[in-house]
């Protein structure tokens, strides 16, 4: 990729063992380098991350059979709100960029961190606040919030549970995800090593680049939001009371002028991830490098334009209606020209069947799935009929968990020895694959079913002729939990016990594979000039057309 | 970079306090005139009417109060993407009001 010399042998110590200001614990919670701050997000989300799924787990138990299996109603209420503001706000949204985008992109475009470092460990503080505040929210006199992660009026202004505590927790993590686009979005245009031209940018930046305009654009915008319910809930001004002269459908198109884009901020470096991996494992130079760049501008784009498609059924006008439906089938394309360059890139490749390409492969399957039923949920016809079933909770945990879920879990499969210069023993980790896959489709897939014979979402209780497709599902999130316990314990066993990771252990071309595992403070020992695209594989193009 | 980066855009440019507090009436004359059109039934034309306003007072205060008017250009683009993405969550918004 450059014509400098790469130091890959380590020379200096490596950014885990350098010498520090701090010690211990302050160490990590005062830098300001962006690979510790990356790993801080890790840890974090992590910790938030396991208290979701248990929840989801619960609340899977809790519809094995109808009526009450292990909790009472109000108790399955908080359930899903807390899974859903945790899962959303404190996993999913800051989710790659956050930890692999910080610890990652500087390198990824040969600099030595982003461009404002301490803005940096302000995003990770503001998002522990933001998450102890919901945590506490929980134990706090009154209750945990009830409102789903939605916080829909009028609801969210008249129940007693503790709702403002929540609100303030979504709106400090709103300015955490603001902080950490603006940081990338700086970087990314300043701090580009010399010769690193936009289409010569990993396709991975290029979609944070896009991810981080929506978290600065969108973002602001649920924050005033969310202040205006807390406004009416305190002092009852009107804004959204009908009997005060306010209306309740404002509130939800100001929350999904921003959660619908959130949607896209939480897929689009999944997107990129995928990008990513793909040309390394299938040694082929990408496909259509410069509609994949392009598309994921215009999935920031068109997507932040389709907001209303989750309000068909809320009293919109019919012309709001069809002008959000059609803007809706708009983004199929750039998605779509997504898929058709990943397929082309594997046609003809060598592929490498490593672990981090197994994910991607159920990524791209659970994706198109997932993008499918959502065309499905655009169509007005169908949409009246599934509103508010479990239909849109499958399609949103395939697009969600089944895309950037499974890209997350990719991403860490791909640059865990570079992050921990250690390698994870494969065996454990294919097997966690193929049981996180099967958990996955049987835990979701039957939701598409109850949700089309009108399964409502967020119910407590059921009819009994949807108690077998229940039962599958609960089935399947076992066979998940298992799939993820495997999947976290080899991570965590390999930390220590692993074998030392080399440089450049899959053979990838872009920057991060030039620098020694785990990379140095600075990342690099002089910053690189680069000469050449990202994925540069024609070494291997031509050895496979000489064979021929 | 950003040491120097900084030297290139905060150059001198001082305004006046008259100037300033001239923005600042016009501002405030501004605002009046929103209270007062707002006990008008002027129909779909209040929101056009409140709209314009906003957005003049919206480029005094960014251009005067901001400095954008003195900043880089690649600023003022980015700047000019927020309020055009605005502009359309607006206008997309209003094909539902405007049409119930």
């Amino acid at each position: 990729m450059t014509t400098s010399a790469f130091v890959t042998e380590a020379t200096e110590p490596d950014f885990y063992h350098v010498r520090t200001k701090h010690k211990g614990i302050l160490a990590w919670v005062l830098s300001t380098d962006h690979k510790r701050i990356g790993i801080l997000y890790l840890v974090t989300m992590a910790f938030f991350f396991l208290t979701a799924v248990l929840l989801g787990l619960l609340m899977r138990l809790e519809m094995l059979t109808p009526g009450k299996t292990i909790v009472e109603p109000q108790a399955y209420n908080t359930f899903f709100t807390l899974h859903g503001i945790m899962m959303i706000f404190l996993f999913i949204i800051p989710g790659l960029p956050a930890v692999f985008g910080n610890f990652m992109m500087p390198i990824l475009i040969g600099a030595k961190d982003v461009f404002f470092p301490r803005l940096n460990l302000l995003s990770w503080w503001l998002f522990l606040i933001g998450g102890i505040l919901a945590l506490v929210s929980v134990f706090l006199p009154g209750g945990a919030a009830d409102t789903g992660w939605t916080f829909y009026v009028p609801y969210s202004v008249r129940t007693t549970t503790n709702v403002l505590p929540a609100l303030l927790a979504a709106f400090t993590l709103g300015f955490s995800s603001i902080l950490t686009g603006l940081n990338f979005i700086t970087t990314i245009h300043r701090m580009r090593a010399p010769g690193m031209s936009w289409f010569r940018m990993p396709l991975f930046v290029w979609s944070l680049y896009a991810t981080a305009w929506i978290q600065v654009l969108a973002t602001p915008i649920v924050g005033i939001t969310l202040l205006l319910v807390s406004l009416e809930r305190l002092f009852g001004v009107g804004i959204f009371d009908p009997a005060l002269g306010g209306d309740p459908v404002l509130y939800q198109h100001l929350f999904w002028i921003y959660s619908h884009p959130a949607v896209y901020i939480m897929i689009l470096p999944g997107l990129g991830v995928v990008s990513e991996i793909l040309p390394v494992f299938a040694r082929r130079t990408i496909f259509g490098y410069k509609f994949i760049a392009y598309s994921s501008l215009a999935i920031a784009f068109v997507g932040s334009l389709v907001w209303a498609h989750h309000m068909f059924t809320v009293g919109m006008s019919n012309t709001g209606v069809f002008v959000f439906s059609f803007l809706t089938f708009l983004v199929s394309i750039p998605s779509a020209i997504k898929v058709f360059n990943w397929i082309a890139t594997l046609y003809k490749g060598s592929i490498e069947v490593e672990v981090p390409l197994l994910f991607i492969l159920s990524f791209i399957a659970q994706f198109c799935i997932g993008g499918f039923t959502g065309l499905m949920l655009g169509t007005l016809a169908i949409n009246i009929h599934v509103q508010d079933t479990y239909f849109v909770v499958g399609h949103f945990h395939y697009v969600m968990f089944g895309g950037t879920g499974f890209g997350l879990f990719a991403a860490m499969h791909y640059w865990y020895p570079k992050m921990f210069g250690r390698m994870y023993k494969k065996g454990p980790a294919v097997l966690s694959w193929l049981l996180l896959t099967i958990g996955f489709n049987v835990l979701y897939f039957p939701f598409f079913v109850m949700g089309y014979l009108g399964m409502p979402r967020r119910y407590y209780d059921y009819l009994p002729e949807f108690q077998t497709s229940h039962q599958i599902s609960t089935l399947g999130s076992w066979i998940l939990i298992v799939g993820l316990v495997i999947m976290i314990a080899n991570l965590l066993i390999s930390l220590r016990k692993g074998r030392r990771a080399e440089a450049n252990p899959w053979g990838g071309e872009t920057l991060e594979w030039k620098v020694p595992s785990p990379p140095p403070l600075e990342n690099f020992h002089e910053i690189p000039v680069i000469t050449t695209g990202p994925y540069d594989y024609s070494k291997y193009e031509r050895v496979v057309q000489e064979a021929k | 970079m950003e040491h120097h980066e900084e030297q290139k855009h905060h150059g001198t440019h001082v305004i006046s306090y008259g100037r300033y507090l001239l923005i600042w009436l016009g501002l405030l004359s501004l605002t009046g005139i929103t209270v007062a059109l707002s006990g008008l039934d002027l129909g779909q034309w209040i929101i056009i009417t409140a709209m314009t306003i906003a957005s003049i007072k919206t480029l005094l205060v960014a251009n005067i109060f901001m400095h954008l008017k003195f900043e880089d250009r690649m600023f003022r683009v980015f700047v000019l993407v927020a309020v055009v993405t605005l502009l359309i969550f607006i206008v997309l918004t209003f094909f539902d009001y405007a049409f119930r």
